[in-house]
């Protein structure tokens, strides 16, 4: 053994090195105080280690980023824990990162011979945020996605060249592809290039002059190996634990993880970016956002001084820090400095939070609060209310049997009746008819006008419109033509007399003609209820005024044949004024795609269907739900 | 530095025939000229392999936007005559790198029809602060972005006081009539952000 060291040694020095990596001098003892640095290394070698793997499973494109990632994180062996750790680690850099930087200043390590090596930290400080920026944008979900058009936007506030900046680190006018490879570059191979790079000159500076000792009589001089390393890897193994404790905490808090870990651990993956989809949720990471909240002081075209001067004096007083300690009262201006920093920074990320969570709170903070902003904390909790079921649904859709086709996530998002259709109802619908359960939950209609349409065609629905006491009321007609008009009376007059069994049999019967799915197995378990129903639609003279399959005629009334199928309620919607519907009885319901010009439809094909679909609550769901 | 180590000293090494060889005492002559040619061609051979991919860097500088485009958004009927303005999707031919997407939501506007008549303002709903998507709110009766707590009036005009440096981006719409039918087209474009005049992404 010792014949093949002195082998090796012979050719390469090794001996030499490692006795100059190991021993080096510890004046007063080894120190907790002194671990900082070691951790910071240790943070970015995880980061090394985790994000080369995570290359190995990652694509970067508009069409492929957030898929993969969704694999990874769902599907791959470990990957949540992977991702998690990956995430949570650079969250722990930060801080770490804040730690460092605050020792050294608190010591006056960045005093003579040290300014060169400060700096270097001052740089690596700034890579590890870009890394961190750049690194938010890559799984391409709504968050990252809209969060990072926030920074890269700011770009174009520098003068002169500050549009063409944005436009060659978008790569393009606008997010796409070139913007994902970009980032991706940058992430994976200009920074940690740069970061090591940087790191390597940070370390070997840092042994050129020995370690800042604090007290140096303090204890007995002692070297690196293995009194300060011993110290050092306790503090490594403790940031390790802390960030798993973070990737593990929904299982450590009682969440039912089962057999997709992947949608509780790790990192968290929202629904895929939508360019086109309003995201009211966005915020940066926690630890930007005191930048974020600093730009809302800042009015009009001043922007510029809360986005880059500002900050960009802030950090030049960092940078000054090793000048301005030369003077007698440097060093306590420059320890108070950096504690207002950070102090001014908390305060910021204290208020950003409030600001959105004040309306979880049923007390306010008097200064803080008021009604408006009260109203906006209450928009953005709905909003991350509403990105977490999107969150959900895309989850849901991705992990279907189907697959994601190759035009991407989004693409099962846009055809996603459930997820599209409240939009289109809100856009097309809302403005007379309501859509809210029971409860009063749903779409609000400002001034509902016409029928409340959840759960239209199903018994419950159709029960309502053969109800004396609801036929005439602002859920149905009341609020219509038809208030006093015929289907009214005869509700209220004829039916109100008959049988409740037998008309229970009827509203069976009419229901099953829409063949809900969410009715499916009620229909099935209720075959002969509705076949007697069938013949009850005709007994109880419904057919005087509608048509019902071979009984009755066109003209007065709707046509019950396939009443609320996909079908009948697309033909309904494209013209309710045709005889097959209202005709000229037909109130102001406008006809929304009439006509053989698809083009000049008020409502185009695509939308209609899934307006159609999510009606009837025809929608995929996964299985056990 | 490690020679000043008591603790740990290493030990005596004999020499062996791989020891470092040791460097001449005096320089060689003709130093400037090979000093100066080494860095001349050190630069050359750098500058070719950076140059190239440079230029793939600055591409995007040479890439035109689409510009703005008139495009049909909605019938005019769907537009609610009290002047409250509601949103829709633009829907156009995307171009990403190389993927050509038909039929694609490209951004979102604001249609609003002034009381009382068939004149309609679109208004670009992106927040001409920082770029986050603007969203009306029919109680307040204002635009509210959900970012850095701008506020627009009904009318594209900003609350003040706002962080915005301009009212929302009103975009050119004009109302055609098709077969009878009042029919709005806006001629979208998308505009940088935090700027007090307004430039087209073009």
């Amino acid at each position: 053994m010792r014949a093949l060291l002195d082998w090796l040694d012979d050719r390469t020095g090794i001996r030499e090195l490692l006795h100059e990596a190991l021993y080096e001098r510890i004046p007063g003892h080894a120190r907790w105080r002194y671990v900082w640095g070691s951790t910071l290394v240790f943070a970015f070698t995880v980061q090394l280690i985790t994000g080369v793997f995570l290359w190995m499973s990652y694509s970067p494109s508009s069409q492929t980023a957030w898929e993969s990632v969704y694999y990874i994180q769902n599907e791959m062996w470990g990957g949540w824990l992977l991702r998690g750790i990956h995430h949570f680690m650079a969250q722990a850099m930060i801080v770490l990162l804040a730690l460092h930087l605050l020792q050294v200043v608190i010591d006056g390590a960045y005093r003579a011979p040290r300014e060169v090596n400060f700096w270097l930290g001052l740089i690596l400080m700034k890579i590890v945020l870009g890394l961190s920026l750049t690194g938010y944008l890559l799984p391409w979900d709504q968050k990252g996605y809209w969060a990072t058009r926030v920074a890269t936007n700011l770009m174009s506030l520098v003068p002169f060249v500050g549009t063409d900046i944005q436009r060659v680190v978008v790569g393009g006018a606008d997010y796409g592809h070139h913007t994902l490879t970009r980032f991706f570059a940058l992430h994976a191979g200009v920074l940690p290039g740069l970061l090591i790079f940087f790191l390597v000159l940070h370390i070997a500076i840092f042994r050129r002059h020995g370690i800042h000792a604090k007290d140096p009589k303090k204890g007995v001089e002692t070297t690196f190996w293995p009194d300060q390393v011993l110290k050092d890897s306790v503090a490594c193994l403790a940031v390790l634990l802390v960030v798993l404790f973070f990737v593990v905490r929904p299982a450590l808090f009682g969440a039912q993880v089962g057999e997709h870990p992947g949608h509780l651990l790790g990192a968290e993956l929202g629904a895929p970016a939508d360019p086109a989809n309003q995201y009211s949720a966005a915020r940066p990471e926690w630890y930007f956002l005191f930048l974020f909240q600093f730009l809302k002081y800042f009015p009009g075209d001043k922007e510029i001084y809360g986005a880059l001067v500002i900050p960009g004096l802030l950090m030049l007083g960092l940078a000054l820090m090793p000048i301005v300690g030369r003077w007698k009262l440097g060093h306590r201006f420059n320890v108070l400095y950096i504690l207002m920093l950070l102090l001014g920074a908390g305060a910021l990320t204290g208020v950003a939070w409030y600001d959105d969570n004040m309306a979880r709170f049923e007390t306010n903070v008097p200064v803080l609060a008021t009604d408006a902003k009260r109203k906006e904390s209450q928009g953005y909790l709905e909003a991350v209310a509403d990105a977490e079921q999107q969150t959900h649904r895309a989850l849901e859709l991705a992990s279907a049997p189907s697959g994601i086709p190759p035009a991407g996530a989004v693409s099962l998002m846009r055809r996603d009746p459930m997820t599209e259709g409240p939009r289109l109802f809100a856009r097309y619908c809302a403005s007379c008819h309501s859509h809210t359960n029971p409860q009063g939950v749903g779409i609000k209609a400002p001034e509902s006008s016409a029928p409340n349409l959840y759960g239209f065609a199903s018994r419950q629905w159709i029960a309502r419109v053969l109800d004396p006491a609801h036929v005439g009321g602002p859920e149905m007609f009341g609020n219509t033509k038809h208030k006093e008009g015929d289907m009214v009376t005869f509700v209220r007059d004829t039916l109100a007399k008959e049988d409740k069994a037998q008309v229970a049999k009827v509203v069976a019967a009419l229901s099953a003609e829409a063949a809900l799915p969410e009715q499916a197995a009620a229909d099935k378990r209720d075959a002969a209820q509705i076949t007697e129903g069938r013949e009850l639609v005709a007994k109880l003279s419904c057919t005087d005024c509608h048509k019902y399959n071979d009984e009755g005629s066109l003209g007065t009334a709707p046509d019950l044949t396939d009443y609320g199928s996909e079908e009948w309620l697309t033909e309904f919607i494209s013209n309710p004024a045709h005889e097959r519907f209202y005709g000229d009885r037909n109130d102001r319901m406008p006809a929304f795609a009439d006509g053989d010009e698809p083009t000049r439809h008020t409502i185009w094909a695509h939308d209609l269907r899934l307006l159609v679909m999510w009606l009837r609550g025809d929608w995929y769901r996964a299985e056990g739900k | 530095m490690s020679d000043e180590i008591p603790l740990a000293p290493l030990p005596d090494k004999p020499a062996t025939k791989y020891s470092t060889p040791q460097a001449p005492e005096t320089p060689p002559r003709r130093g400037f000229f090979s000093g100066a040619a080494s860095i001349a061609i050190g630069a050359l051979i750098g500058v070719v392999p950076t140059a190239a991919g440079l230029a793939t860097l600055f591409d995007p500088l040479r890439r035109k936007g689409s510009g703005a485009k008139l495009l049909r958004v909605a019938s005019l009927d769907t537009l609610p005559t009290s002047g409250e303005p509601r949103a829709f999707p633009i829907l156009a031919d995307y171009v990403d790198a190389w993927n050509r997407l038909p039929n694609q939501p490209i951004g979102t506007v604001y249609l609003r029809r002034l009381p009382g008549t068939d004149k309609v303002e679109a208004f670009n709903a992106t927040c001409p602060h920082a770029g986050c998507m603007v969203s009306f709110k029919p109680e307040r009766n204002q635009f509210q972005c959900p970012c850095h707590t701008s506020a627009f009036e009904a009318d594209g005009s900003r609350v003040m006081p706002c962080v915005s440096p301009r009212d929302l981006d009103g975009l050119k719409c004009e109302v055609r009539k098709e077969e009878g039918q009042p029919v709005v087209y806006v001629a979208f474009e998308n505009f940088y952000s935090g700027m007090h005049e307004k430039k087209a992404k073009a």
